[in-house]
């Protein structure tokens, strides 16, 4: 039978039959939690009876949510994590080394072409990108993972997405994913994997296939698969910390759903609140005041974000009643930016610049928002009170579009800016 | 398990995420009774002080959409609600609600059910009874591995069972 390549993946882990629909028994390659999801896995794990993960260089804890610790509680936290991977020999970095999981893991070979992933977090997804079957799931899941190596999955119908067409230069992924689910809406995706195609794809350089990856959950997806290309292995070789066989999906694989999106002409996308598929062209939104940007996050805190943020920023001034907030996803990106100058341009702009963490993506900290605020975001969720204040407001949009708000004081197309 | 559940409906709508459920604020602890105090605060300030044991959620599509954190099931439960009713979830919510031994319900017709509508549920027909209304309506049955998987109490100790298997073997 021609197969997806959510359904390949899962064929090479498992002794079930493979069909939509199916639940199969998986084997897992790496399973790994944050300083969040991470206590009550420890707690389950316990609970199970469980004495020693199953493989401690597959079992991570990347404390990245609340750290560097935001409060007694956090730190608390942070501590049983690190005590626990501690006592399974398991893999664990803590401040100034480890980043944004999501950015972090793909950097370090942690992630790789046909493998089956598990995070306890619902970003996991992102690694789709890396053409692994990567999803996100909760603490007790992720804790029967690290017990028995393996879980159950239902073997998701696939979506076909078609991205085709030249964008403009003010297009990235994140407005390639916002378009897609303005589209299909929060639940167009539901149960199912994301498969994404197409000639815009190929050329799209990997920071922005992470981004597609990445908000798959955001239309309910399991995860968002892109088919290793040369550019892709060129990566993965590079960097893969053990042995890995990409897998494709056939030709003829049979797709629950095929859509196609064509980038020509498009303008940059926003979702504005409460919902991730609440999109809309920037034109129809310019001019709504901004009181806080925020650049970074699993979705957008890579290099080639924090170049193209630098390119509008360059010379120009942050609006005075407007902070910008700049955290690169990981040390990698944070020492490529500096070396790259982009911390002078962001600096000389007026913006904050802070460690890798997920910072007030999720309201954690580092820029929380108070009643009434509005902010402009590259993060993924906009749902009430996600960064702070339940009456405050989040807007998501590309790195382009923040770091032009961030000047002009609203929303705004960059073309205005630059 | 208990399989029998009577208590007032609390009713929501469409995609009711997991940051209004639990917010992220208060995610420094997953303590039960902690997290339950909280539960739903950011859309419905009277939830917390005012659900009682036995009570229900009943909400449209993709209940429980956005992050994975396992604090929104265990604030539901916590909060003393014996089961969830909606059209559908999210499936990470899906998961952690059968994982930790929250009972849901998928059902189609959670529009007919009013805010304090006094429902019952028998989850071992699948069937939700409005008293208030006069009405009964049939949630979607769950798949086989996870009935097996509801019947022992949550994927704790289906883990335990198949660590034991796995010592045995090794003896």
């Amino acid at each position: 039978m021609a197969m997806t390549l959510a359904e390949a993946i899962i064929a090479r882990h498992t002794k079930d039959p493979v069909e939509p629909g199916a639940i199969c028994r998986v084997s897992v390659d790496f399973a790994f939690t944050n300083d969040i999801t991470g206590p009550p896995a420890i707690k389950e794990f316990k609970k199970m009876g469980a004495t020693k993960v199953f493989d401690p260089m597959r079992c991570a804890i990347l404390p990245d949510h609340f750290s560097p610790a935001k409060d007694i509680a956090s730190a608390e936290q942070i501590k049983e994590c690190r005590v626990f991977a501690d006592e399974q020999e398991m893999l664990f970095w803590d401040v100034g080394r480890v980043g944004v999981e999501h950015a972090f893991l793909p950097e370090n070979g942690l992630v790789l072409p046909g493998e089956i992933i598990l995070g306890a977090d619902s970003h996991t997804c992102t690694h789709g990108a890396m053409g692994a079957l990567a999803t996100g799931v909760g603490s007790t899941d992720l804790a029967a993972a690290w017990a028995l190596g393996e879980t159950w999955l239902r073997v998701p119908e696939t979506m076909k997405v078609s991205y085709e067409g030249t964008p403009s230069e003010w297009i990235c992924g994140k407005d390639m994913i916002l378009a897609l689910i303005g589209k299909i809406g929060v639940e167009g995706a539901r149960y199912m994997a994301l498969e994404f195609h197409g000639e815009t794809l190929a050329e799209l350089d990997l920071d922005d296939r992470f981004t597609l990856s990445n908000m798959a959950i955001e239309a309910g997806g399991k995860t968002g698969l892109i088919n290793p290309d040369e550019k892709l292995l060129k990566y993965a070789s590079a960097r893969a910390s053990r042995h890995f066989e990409p897998l494709f999906a056939d030709k003829d694989a049979v797709y629950a759903k095929s859509i196609s999106i064509d980038v020509t002409g498009m303008e940059p996308q926003v979702a504005m609140p409460h919902l991730p598929d609440n999109v809309k062209g920037v034109s129809e939104v310019t001019g709504t005041p901004v009181d806080q940007v925020f650049i970074g996050s699993c979705t957008n805190g890579r290099l080639s974000d924090l170049r193209v943020a630098a390119k509008i920023l360059k010379g120009k001034k942050v609006y005075k009643k407007t902070r910008l907030m700049v955290i690169p996803a990981s040390y990698e990106v944070y020492r490529a930016a500096m070396k790259e100058g982009l911390f002078d341009i962001f600096l000389d702009a007026g913006a904050s610049i802070s460690t890798p963490s997920c910072g007030p993506c999720l309201g954690g900290h580092l820029g929380i928002l108070a009643s009434g605020e509005r902010c402009v975001s590259t993060s993924n969720r906009n749902f009430v009170g996600r960064m702070g204040s339940p009456k405050s407001e989040v807007v998501l949009a590309g790195p382009m579009v923040a770091a032009a708000s961030a000047v002009a004081g609203h929303i705004c197309h960059p073309r205005e800016i630059v | 398990m208990e399989t029998f559940f009577s208590g007032k409906a609390w009713v929501y709508g469409d995609n009711v995420d997991t940051d209004v459920i639990i917010p992220a604020r208060y995610l420094v602890t997953s303590d039960e009774k902690a997290l339950a105090e909280h539960c739903m605060e950011d859309i419905d300030e009277t939830f917390a002080c005012g659900v009682l044991k036995g009570d229900i959620i009943s909400a449209g599509n993709n209940f429980g959409c956005g992050s994975s954190r396992e604090h929104a099931p265990i604030s539901i439960k916590g909060s003393g609600v014996s089961c969830v009713v909606a059209k559908s979830f999210a499936r990470i919510f899906y998961r952690n609600a059968i994982n930790i031994g929250l009972p849901i319900l998928e059902c189609s017709e959670t529009d007919r059910i009013s805010k304090g509508d006094i429902i019952e549920i028998d989850l071992a027909e699948g069937s939700i009874t409005n008293k208030t209304k006069g009405e009964t309506y049939y949630a979607k049955p769950f798949p086989e591995f996870l009935q097996e998987l509801i019947g022992l109490g949550g994927l704790v100790p289906y883990v335990q069972a198949r660590l034991s298997e796995q010592s045995t073997v090794q003896e």
